[in-house]
């Protein structure tokens, strides 16, 4: 059978949306759970404002550190050889992929607890109510605005978008034209998550979050390693398909170790 | 200016939450690009190599923390 280089391209870039997507959305749902434990106990106003002023601080971030990145080789900005900004880049992606799928084989295996959105939402507003105790009523600023409120939304929309931003950063320097793909990635996971919080008002428990962080952990692993084997000069087998290739090879590895590490968890729960 | 420091301690966390499992990765990427020869990394076991290493840290990680838990 013969690939095209349209058909590789589609591969490549609908692998980037796919795995922006999913990593995007799994922070997209943390972010969220506070935002609406802080809206919900502090007033939506002040909340939704911090969440605001933060997305439009990381915006342009994205929009100009991103173009700059895969503009490297074409136009010579710097002196950092492209192969190095590969390998950098694919290390990073690596050991952010590589956390997650470990967290998250350990997680399935019951070896370190779930994370629990509900819990987390219950955990945060408790805080804040304490929180609001303790200071007596802090007066609203002079119009009305809630700083604990500004703050406590501004700063986990900075925190969790932050790496919405590395996400789509590592994801678009990859090679020319893959900002676009890992953008809309970020971007529909982003409004997927909004979308459902305003209209559910409650923590998304439902979103199987250990499960999308396993997916996205093989996703990243796969894309993390193509790179930096690229910049460490690696002539991959079938080109940029090999990156299928390697999703299948770490989701056979993980989807192994699994059994394996049940096993040990329930040999802890025979000794207690 | 707290939050940037949460954001900067967050970013490092995005990488790294086991010191051993994060240095080995790095050394055996470093060993890939520093230690393969160019004329060795266009022969077709680079790549593959390249992730057996990574797939085989993962595997000695999880293992480790699994017997570990069953101490």
């Amino acid at each position: 059978m013969v690939i095209g280089l349209g058909q590789l391209e589609a591969t490549r870039m609908g692998t980037t949306l796919v795995a922006s997507f999913l990593a995007s959305l799994v922070e997209c749902v943390e972010a969220l759970t506070v935002v609406l434990a802080v809206g919900s106990v502090r007033g939506w106003r002040s909340a939704l404002a911090g969440a605001a002023a933060a997305l439009a601080l990381l915006a342009p971030i994205v929009a100009t550190v991103g173009p700059a990145l895969t503009r490297i080789p074409l136009h010579g900005l710097t002196r950092i050889p492209f192969h190095m900004v590969q390998l950098v880049v694919g290390a990073m992606i690596v050991l952010f992929g590589m956390r997650w799928l470990r967290k998250a084989i350990l997680r399935a295996a019951g070896l370190i607890a779930m994370h629990d959105e509900v819990a987390a939402f219950a955990q945060r507003a408790a805080a804040i109510r304490e929180a609001e105790a303790s200071v007596a009523q802090l007066p609203k600023g002079a119009h009305g605005w809630d700083k604990i409120a500004f703050g406590a939304a501004f700063n986990v929309t900075m925190i969790e978008g932050a790496e919405v931003v590395f996400i789509v950063i590592a994801f678009g320097a990859g090679g020319a034209g893959l900002l676009l793909p890992a953008s809309l990635g970020a971007a529909a996971a982003a409004l997927v998550v909004a979308g459902s919080g305003f209209a559910l008002h409650r923590p998304l428990a439902r979103i199987p979050e250990n499960t999308l962080k396993f997916l996205a952990g093989v996703v990243l692993c796969a894309f993390g390693t193509f790179w930096a084997g690229e910049g460490a000069g690696v002539a991959w087998p079938d080109g940029d398909l090999a990156i299928v290739w390697l999703i299948a090879a770490y989701l056979g590895v993980a989807l192994a170790l699994m059994p394996l590490c049940r096993a040990s968890a329930h040999a802890v729960l025979a000794e207690d | 200016m707290r939050w940037i420091k949460s954001i900067a301690r967050e970013i490092f966390g995005l990488f790294v939450d086991d010191g051993s499992f994060a240095g080995a990765i790095l050394i055996w990427l470093g060993l890939a690009m520093a230690g393969v020869p160019r004329a060795a990394s266009n022969a077709r076991w680079a790549g593959p190599a390249l992730f057996a290493g990574l797939a085989l840290i993962l595997i000695e990680s999880v293992l480790r923390f699994a017997r570990r838990r069953t101490k």
